[in-house]
């Protein structure tokens, strides 16, 4: 059985057939026999929205995201991308999404280029030649569009994933942990260039990091997600005042060790 | 369905292609090793035997159409595999993919790689042994159109098995011809085995193919309906191949194995 945890004010199914959400998560459940990865999930991301998406590690998060990609079936619950049923219509609502994550790189035996090439056939996107251009130019790639993606630094590579996820302009896009393998400089510049990516289409992102400073840089909204349920939800930068914390570092270690001294868990 | 994206996965398996010897060499090297070893072996008995029986279009041309079906399931397997060795399922199934579209591309590309194959054994069997495919005539087509339909079958449900039982599975895979090749009278008569794999042989579409094409070449009796009813059989099986993989697919999103796919279980 799985107990729903709602901390969103507004029903997700109401603002998605407001028509202006791009995710709309309900009492999302997983289980493994006896485990619960995920207990009664429910969230929204609006468009041109930024949600955070933290926890500690096994909180659920990956699990989230892999469900919101149609890779790993709920146990019980509802997932809509642009009110898209993703059980029911799995391929459409496919089509208006796209991720990237550290531990999903491209084939490292093709080059950047051809990878680019073959994931915007399968996201059917027009005009490819001249969005692959404008996306190696954008993730400064253009001196790697031949090499093999193996052959790319794990920076390199974040960059050609990130390059892959915006191929198709997403409506909702999803990321794991992008910015893990950066240096602190391109870290910045990436995450300006994806929020310029997401306000020029109005995209909804729902964004997993262990790096407090990103999230409360990049994100409009974030979700404190523990043992499987979100236990905190508000803006970034407001929420550890309002929880008697000093920093969102601070409030992420209460959540994760002292959920109870909150009030929350 | 998106041609394009049928296109992709078709796509994408050329340019590893292109971009790779290792994978273009097998296309046409192990077949052309079988055709010069058999046509040496049919030379030889042909030249030992006394009865003035061609060897020629009988053994030559069975080694032929059989290396043909092995060619077509590993083309099928080797384009799937390719996602199991770059740990491309997250990318390649998070994607508008569909399991008709993805199965579409690897057939398609088994249909290229399989097509080279073939191509370099007839040239060689034709020009080098003298092996004439006027013995067969227009039973050609249906012979080859059996044994390719029979081989996507073998592909797609080696595939599924892979998906299902994680990446070492793959040593399951590669003997499966093998096993099957006794009982498909590739070389023999079926009339050959023991009373109990005749029986298993009516189940098999390349045992027709075998009989059919021995009864062509010695100008014994042939019958259609019985070939006609091998290219049913195949056509059943590659349905029931497809269905296998979707369903063995639906299982891995079910249980989380499709993205966990480097554990190789869900337990």
């Amino acid at each position: 059985m799985c107990p729903a945890t709602e901390v969103d004010t507004t029903s997700p199914r109401e603002t998605a057939r407001a028509g202006s959400t791009a995710l709309t998560v309900e009492r999302l459940c997983k289980t493994y026999g006896e485990t619960t990865a995920l207990d009664g999930v429910s969230f929204s991301v609006g468009h041109n929205e930024i949600v955070g998406l933290v926890g500690p590690n096994g909180a659920g998060k990956t699990t989230t995201i892999n469900m919101v990609l149609g890779v790993l079936e709920p146990s019980s619950g509802t997932i809509h991308v642009e009110g898209v049923d993703i059980a029911a219509q799995r391929s459409r609502a496919l089509q208006s999404t796209n991720f990237a994550a550290v531990y999903a790189p491209l084939p490292g035996n093709l080059t950047v280029c051809q990878n680019l090439r073959v994931f915007g056939l399968i996201y059917a996107v027009s005009d490819l030649k001249a969005r692959i251009d404008f996306l190696l130019e954008q993730f400064e790639l253009e001196h790697f569009r031949n090499i093999k993606c193996g052959l790319l630094s794990s920076g390199e590579q974040t960059r050609v994933g990130l390059a892959k996820a915006m191929l198709n302009r997403p409506r909702l896009l999803l990321l794991d942990e992008p910015t893990a393998s950066l240096d602190p400089a391109t870290a910045r510049e990436i995450r300006a260039r994806i929020h310029d990516f997401a306000m020029q289409d109005s995209t909804g992102v729902l964004w997993t990091s262990h790096n407090m400073y990103e999230v409360e840089e990049v994100c409009d909204r974030v979700l404190f997600l523990a043992r499987g349920r979100i236990l905190l939800e508000g803006n970034p930068r407001t929420l550890p005042r309002e929880h008697g914390k000093n920093s969102l570092e601070e409030l992420f270690v209460t959540v994760a060790r002292e959920p109870l001294s909150l009030g929350v868990g | 369905m998106f041609i394009t994206r049928t296109f992709a996965i078709v796509l994408r398996q050329a340019y590893l292609i292109r971009g790779s010897f290792s994978r273009l060499f097998p296309l046409f090297a192990w077949v052309a090793v079988d055709i010069v070893l058999w046509g040496f072996i049919t030379k030889y008995l042909n030249s030992v035997t006394a009865s003035g029986f061609n060897f020629v279009p009988v053994l030559l041309g069975a080694v032929l159409l059989w290396d043909f079906l092995i060619r077509v399931m590993q083309g099928v397997t080797m384009a799937f595999f390719e996602d199991v060795w770059s740990r491309n399922f997250l990318n390649i199934f998070a994607t508008p993919l569909s399991i008709s579209e993805y199965l579409g591309g690897l057939v398609i590309s088994s249909i290229a790689t399989s097509a080279v194959g073939l191509a370099v054994m007839f040239a060689l069997a034709t020009t080098v042994f003298g092996l004439s495919f006027m013995t067969y005539g227009l039973m050609i087509v249906p012979y080859l159109l059996t044994l390719f339909l029979c081989g996507i079958a073998l592909g797609i449900f080696s595939s599924a098995v892979v998906l299902r039982m994680g990446p070492a599975a793959e040593w399951f895979i590669w003997p499966i011809p093998a096993l099957i090749s006794p009982f498909a009278g590739v070389f023999y008569p079926i009339a050959t085995l023991p009373k109990w794999m005749q029986y298993v042989s009516e189940l098999l579409p390349p045992s027709y193919v075998f009989e059919g094409m021995r009864a062509v070449v010695t100008g014994g009796s042939f019958s259609l309906s019985a070939l006609l009813w091998g290219g049913c059989l195949a056509i059943l099986y590659v349905l029931l191949a497809a269905w296998f993989f979707a369903r063995t697919y639906r299982y891995a999103v079910r249980t989380g194995l499709l993205a966990r796919y480097s554990a190789e279980s869900v337990s």
